[in-house]
């Protein structure tokens, strides 16, 4: 008989390169909100350049062949393109679990009944904080906290799985407690409380956004108390701030192993900062299909396995388990995508990080440089 | 616990796959998944069993007696197996019980 010990979540560690678990289908880079730690890239798709309808049905058919799971719509706003509920459906009927990455900002409430009715699986509403100055402020966009309100007493209404996305940062880390009261009274079955990563908007931003250490390490109590408190009730995931860690994170569970990240104009990437690695070159989804491009693209397997890896990761005896933490921060940080991730304690770079980010954590706090069109 | 699950106890458990969570049999893989947010679980032969037979009517003594009759195995036994699996999932909100 089983238990729930041996349903270990799947790795990619298998003969061969097994298919991808998900494909992040960035539908649009549009949004109502200017998050200054947006994952898009600093170089904003336009409209006029998006997929069109065919091509994402096309790829949702080859993705659901390839042994793609979870779909995740996000972007931007997925939910201000006007085919996203026909999207879903067919996202649905293909067999794969639906996920929307939404704000909650900027649509219609007719949409979320449509992509309800469509099959939707889960919806994962973003809050950028508990009150509402702090999150009008951090979205650029007066009202949000009330849109955001309404949007999940719609969600409750419907009856949706739900789960609560926290950006946290210097400026609202101090809220977890209260973002975990705000999940269970929406009755969320998931919060996701995620550090900024510090890549495009994040690392243009990161001396507004760098908490403390002292503040990183209150957060991770905190965590901690609520999981023991909402056990049963609420599944609590934390993505950690890794600057001042000791080990860096097992950045997308390894490169080209579990996730492909489909742009609003179609290129693939292994992950969504990936464009910021020089020297790479990314397919797109009009050119190519998904599995030639997960099994044989340059860019899928420039950091696949072990044997790009230099000292001090290539003897290393957490390769396997780290990769050597994110190809993308190596780059930002080292100014080489194959060199140690700087976060990781056995960087010689290291300490120089973690001292950068002790001055910047401890800096008068300035005005965001919100995301736009125009760039930085 | 092995030892003190009767028919009582889990005849009025009525388990349920949530909205959100779904049993999933992937084709280029030739394998079954347990599917919910941000999660994905490989059930072995057993598990996928006892999830087969979750419907939100039949109740945990109905599949324990499904199970036990289908493999000629011990009721006591399959009946503590079982709930220990519906509570560890139930505990990631990955069923209702």
């Amino acid at each position: 008989m089983s238990d729930v010990e041996t349903l270990s979540q799947t790795t990619p560690a298998r003969l061969g390169l097994p298919p991808p678990m998900g494909l992040l289908a960035e539908l649009t880079h549009r949004c109502s909100l200017r998050c200054p730690y947006c994952s898009n890239p600093l170089e904003l798709d336009r409209r006029s350049a998006e997929l069109v309808t065919a091509d994402w049905k096309r790829l949702i058919n080859e993705a659901a062949a390839l042994g793609v799971l979870h779909i995740y719509f996000s972007g931007g706003e997925p939910m201000l393109r006007r085919d996203i509920a026909e999207l879903v459906a067919h996202a649905h009927d293909a067999g794969l679990y639906t996920n929307m990455i939404t704000s909650g900002v900027g649509f219609q409430p007719a949409v979320l009944d449509a992509v309800t009715e469509a099959g939707l699986d889960h919806i994962q509403l973003s809050m950028q904080a508990v009150d509402a100055g702090t999150c009008d402020r951090v979205a650029g966009y007066a009202g949000a906290w009330e849109r955001k309100h309404e949007a999940a007493a719609a969600v409750a209404r419907l009856g949706l799985r739900l789960t609560v996305n926290a950006v946290v940062h210097r400026e609202n880390v101090d809220q977890i407690p209260a973002f975990v009261e705000l999940a269970e009274e929406w009755g969320a079955a998931r919060i996701e409380i995620a550090h900024v990563q510090y890549y495009g908007w994040g690392l243009v931003n990161r001396a507004r956004l760098m908490p403390t250490r002292r503040q990183v390490e209150t957060a991770m109590a905190d965590v901690e108390a609520a999981r023991s408190r909402t056990a049963g009730r609420l599944v609590i995931d934390c993505v950690l701030p890794d600057y001042y860690a000791r080990y860096p994170k097992a950045c997308m569970g390894g490169w080209g192993a579990r996730l492909m990240n489909i742009t609003p104009t179609g290129r693939a990437l292994p992950c969504h900062a990936a464009e910021t690695i020089a020297g790479l070159v990314f397919d797109n989804v009009r050119d190519a299909s998904l599995s030639e491009i997960w099994y044989r693209g340059a860019a899928f397997n420039a950091f696949r396995g072990t044997d790009w890896m230099q000292e001090p990761c290539r003897s290393c005896a957490r390769k396997e388990l780290d990769f050597g933490g994110c190809r993308c921060q190596a780059m930002a940080l080292a100014g080489d995508a194959s060199a140690t991730d700087p976060a990781c304690s056995l960087s010689p770079l290291h300490r120089e990080i973690v001292a950068l980010a002790e001055a910047e954590a401890a800096s008068e706090r300035s005005d965001f440089i919100y995301r736009s069109y125009q760039g930085v | 616990m092995t030892a003190g699950i009767t028919t009582t106890d889990v005849a009025g458990i009525v388990p349920v796959l949530p909205r959100g969570v779904r049993l999933h049999f992937d084709e280029s893989r030739r394998q079954w998944f347990l599917l919910g947010p941000e999660r994905v679980f490989e059930p072995d032969e057993m598990a996928v069993e006892i999830l087969q037979r979750i419907d939100g009517v039949r109740s945990v003594e109905a599949i324990v007696q499904d199970l036990a009759m289908t493999f000629e195995a011990d009721r006591d036994e399959i009946a503590a197996d079982v709930m220990a699996f519906l509570r560890g999932l139930a505990d990631q909100r990955m069923i209702d019980l």
